[in-house]
């Protein structure tokens, strides 16, 4: 169970001069939803993107044991890392099956057989992306569109799933709906590394977290102890730390 | 004008409105997916038509060795890469997979050139030899500087329209040709008689913009182009390269190009340079739906087709002024009716 997937030590990220990322580590094991949470501009995404290629990074990224750091994006989804960024990146003029069985992309140059499957799987996770699969991408709504950024991702078997603001931009009842839906796939056997400004949440649904600010990994710790540290209630988990401000005044 | 006439130009605007349309497909179809104004896809044309030219003489066409020093500087290219990333382990099979293909066509093309086959087989060599020629283009050219911007992949453009009308010349002489129509036969429609040869050029532009569209529209590789096209970031994220797609998207590119040059190659004599003209129209039809929409292009290429037949009835010393000058009003209008929004990217 406590197979290490994905293993990021000291990794450095810089935007120019400025150092966006400095000697971040963490970890995922295999089977596990890890969150990261922490406050806008901390670095978030740009360690997600960091870890999928898609900005350069310095430092140790490895994944199933092998070092990935020279690898593409697209090699790297290749070997089973997927990642669902902030702003979906759907292809918006093509329909919602399109947009599915492109997922599959790298499975269907390996000339795997089981991508029909994998689709009917997809829609039974989410009969509404089957219901709306003629229609174009564009024309959904944002949590159909975070379905089908979902649904997608999924299409491509990753044993890493990479979630950038799942909630972001979501109406409450569907925000309950999706996360409910990503702790539901641990059971897929796919580990899941999730990011979220919804703190309360992610540490809800995750195994372990960490909290990144400004660039650094301020803290880590199993979810349910996070989720009850005075200082992450203070700073991330809202209501408890604007009762403690009244306090002291 | 009587109407004998007109309907001979009509036939004439078919015609070529048909080549322009492959053409235009052709010029959406990079730039889509590389953002590469392909000035050159007009030299596929010309180099389409005089290979199979040169073919048709028994002789070895420049093309083949063309296609041997693309791969060789393509081969060192994809190994000096390797080697500066440090993974000189994967030079060999990288140099191999780059040579491989093209050598294999050119080497065939070398001993098949002087036996004097039938055309169908020598169309065959000409088509596998120019699509080879389309990825190496893209290779040596292009990859190494995929990232910038549009206005450098268009310097770069122009140079291999150059270069490759240069190589044009060196290769088959300032002479023009002529190759052999497909077909002979003259059929009287009413007043009209029309030559095999369009015929030929209609039915085959008609089922390769139908297999065109099966290939973007159901099969995998070419979703992953419009893909490409539509969202570069979602595609990578998906695991479609760029370089792949981009690959593709010449080999295609040259397939469209080399298929047209063939087809008007018995229409109009075919000189070294006459691509450069060729490939303008078809990109004039392509603005018209402005670089992204097939089919505003087919209806700019038929536009464009019609305008050129009709000019070189009345003012056939300015045919070409005419043509382009259409072009100003079509893109004002379309510059008025768009509307901007935030740059995506």
């Amino acid at each position: 169970m406590s197979e290490r997937l994905l293993a990021v030590s000291d990794l450095n990220v810089r935007y120019g001069k400025v150092e966006a990322i400095y000697k971040a580590s963490i970890n995922v094991d295999r089977g596990t939803i890890v969150s990261v949470i922490g406050p806008n501009g901390a670095g978030k995404t740009t360690l997600l993107n960091a870890i999928m290629g898609v900005l350069p990074s310095q430092g140790g990224i490895e994944f199933c044991g092998a070092n990935i750091g020279r690898l593409t994006t697209e090699q790297r989804v290749a070997k089973g890392m997927c990642l669902v960024p902030e702003s979906r990146e759907l292809f918006a003029q093509m329909s919602v099956a399109d947009n599915l069985e492109l997922g599959a992309f790298t499975r269907y140059r390996r000339g795997d057989k089981g991508i029909k499957q994998s689709l009917d799987e997809v829609y039974e996770l989410f009969p509404r992306l089957l219901e709306r699969r003629t229609q174009l991408a564009g024309s959904l709504s944002g949590g159909e569109r975070q379905m089908l950024a979902l649904g997608r991702a999924l299409m491509s078997k990753p044993t890493l799933l990479m979630l950038d603001e799942p909630s972001l931009g979501l109406a409450p009842l569907i925000v309950k709906e999706i996360l409910h839906n990503i702790s539901n796939l641990r059971s897929t056997g796919v580990s899941i590394l999730l990011i979220e400004q919804n703190a309360r949440a992610a540490l809800q649904i995750s195994d372990y977290g960490y909290v990144l600010e400004n660039g650094d990994i301020a803290m880590e710790g199993l979810s349910k102890e996070l989720a009850n540290d005075p200082k992450v209630i203070e700073s991330y988990l809202g209501m408890g730390g604007a009762g403690q401000d009244r306090d002291k005044k | 004008m009587d109407s004998t006439i007109f309907l001979l130009l009509a036939q004439d605007a078919l015609t070529n409105g048909a080549i322009y349309i492959l053409l235009a497909l052709a010029t959406i179809l990079i730039f889509g997916v590389t953002r590469i104004i392909f000035i050159p896809q007009g030299e596929f044309v010309a180099f389409g038509a005089l290979t199979l030219a040169t073919l048709q003489m028994g002789e070895v066409p420049g093309t083949v060795w063309l296609v041997v020093a693309l791969a060789v500087v393509a081969a060192i290219m994809e190994a000096y890469r390797l080697l500066r990333m440090g993974v000189s382990r994967e030079i060999p099979a990288a140099v191999a997979r780059t040579l491989a293909p093209p050598l294999v066509v050119s080497g065939i093309a070398y001993v098949c050139a002087p036996l004097n086959l039938n055309l169908g087989w020598q169309v065959l060599l000409t088509v596998m030899l120019v699509t080879t020629l389309g990825p190496l283009v893209y290779r040596v050219a292009f990859r190494p500087i995929a990232d910038t911007s549009v206005l450098n992949l268009l310097i770069a453009a122009v140079a291999v329209h150059f270069a490759l009308v240069g190589l044009a010349l060196l290769f088959f002489g300032a002479e023009g040709f002529r190759t052999p129509a497909f077909s002979e036969a003259q059929i009287p429609l009413g007043v009209l008689t029309v030559s095999g040869q369009s015929i030929w050029v209609y039915v085959m532009s008609i089922a390769f913009i139908g297999l065109l569209a099966y290939f973007f529209g159901r099969t995998m590789y070419g979703k992953a182009l419009r893909a490409v096209a539509f969202n570069r970031n979602g595609a990578r994220l998906v695991g479609i390269s760029p370089s792949l797609a981009g690959t593709l998207a010449f080999a295609l590119a040259a397939l469209i190009g080399c298929l047209s040059g063939i087809l008007i190659g018995p229409i109009t004599t075919i000189y070294y340079d006459s691509g450069f003209l060729i490939g303008l129209k078809g990109f004039a039809s392509a603005i018209v739906g402005g670089l992204a929409s097939y089919p505003m292009a087919a209806g700019g290429a038929l536009l464009v087709g019609i305008t050129e037949s009709y000019s070189s009835f009345w003012l056939s010393a300015y045919k070409d002024v005419v043509v382009f000058t259409l072009i100003i009003p079509v893109l004002l209008w379309l510059s008025l009716r768009s509307v901007h929004f935030e740059e995506e990217e």
